[in-house]
């Protein structure tokens, strides 16, 4: 029987690439986003929602877990970002950040955790970010957010340990993707040079850390954040 | 709808059992302590409870309700006290949705 799979923000950037990959290697793949996907992708099963939405996230992982009967992995990736000044970034900006990174990955892990602790197994990767470790200028925002779901990987890994289920988080350096789209040449070049490896990531260099995440051998593997790049 | 609620209870409690096997929780009534009383179930035991009863509600009444929300967390006496108490609150839970 494939292993079962939630992603959330699959419509495009990592969230898109990771449902590609996974259900490439067989996985039955639940994804889910605000809006429809542009493309489908064949496997794939997707949900419209946004992720801060209490009722809407047990409404989909109860469909998931009556569907399939299990859920193996969830991946939760959907995240958004923003670029700004301390002083000059609005509050709804920094709520919506939080909304996303921050009680969005907390109500997924919470939901498909209540499920993996009946079937005794579980692998939950959250997404965290460079941008914490390294204290970017004018990411206050976002790095904060980022920086409580490490926290919070760290808290949930000793807290559901017992019923099987890890809980790792993956720090992405900068990939091409829209996440990244406003920031100019410069400051991105500054940022890389801050790296011990000095190239933009690739999606191949986030699966290769989501693989080791979710391997059943990797049951010895919790409450850690990995950073890319050489980024600590 | 507290009788469904009671029988979803036993239900999810017989569940829990099998792999607890506690002699309190094998004939359970209204009466039965849970969480907090004689029968000794661990804050790990009431987390499997409430997720079993979670899914059990909607798998046979197809509706979402969380459990543990704060008025449970702030109750004075605990709705996971007995299989009455959270029969009861069960049934008022879905009397709002």
């Amino acid at each position: 029987m494939p292993e079962v799979m939630i992603i959330t923000g699959t419509r495009k950037g990592i969230g898109r690439y990771l449902a590609e990959y996974y259900t490439g290697k067989g996985y039955s793949v639940v994804g889910c986003s605000r809006s429809e996907m542009d493309k489908e992708i064949a496997g794939y099963e997707h949900h419209c929602l946004d992720v801060a939405d209490e009722q809407a996230v047990q409404q989909m992982v109860n469909e998931v877990r009556k569907k399939y009967g299990r859920i193996d992995v969830l991946l939760n990736n959907a995240g958004i970002a923003s670029m700004n000044h301390i002083l000059l970034t609005p509050l709804a900006t920094v709520r919506k950040i939080f909304e996303t990174n921050v009680f969005g990955t907390f109500l997924f892990a919470r939901e498909v955790a209540k499920v993996m602790c009946r079937q005794k197994y579980g692998r939950i990767v959250n997404f965290a970010t460079v941008a914490a470790p390294l204290k970017l200028e004018g990411e206050a925002a976002y790095a904060a957010s980022k920086a409580a779901v490490d926290n919070f990987t760290k808290v949930m890994a000793k807290e559901v340990a017992s019923f099987n289920i890890t809980v790792n988080a993956l720090g992405p350096t900068p990939v091409a993707t829209d996440l990244i789209k406003g920031v100019s040449d410069d400051k991105m070049d500054d940022l890389i040079r801050t790296q011990a490896i000095k190239r933009l990531g690739t999606f191949k260099d986030i699966v290769n850390v989501t693989d080791f995440f979710i391997s059943k051998d990797s049951d010895f593997i919790t409450g850690q954040t990995l950073f890319l790049g050489g980024i600590s | 709808m507290r009788d469904k609620a009671v029988v979803l209870v036993k239900e999810a409690v017989s569940e829990l059992n099998e792999e607890l096997d506690y002699d309190s929780l094998r004939d359970v009534n209204d009466q039965t302590p849970l969480f907090g009383g004689e029968s000794g179930i661990d804050s790990l035991s009431l987390v499997m409870l409430v997720t079993t009863l979670e899914s059990a509600i909607f798998d046979e009444l197809g509706c979402t309700v969380s459990l543990a929300d704060e008025k449970a967390m702030s109750m004075r006496n605990s709705p996971y006290r007995s299989v009455g108490a959270l029969a009861e609150f069960i049934a008022e839970k879905l009397g709002e949705v």
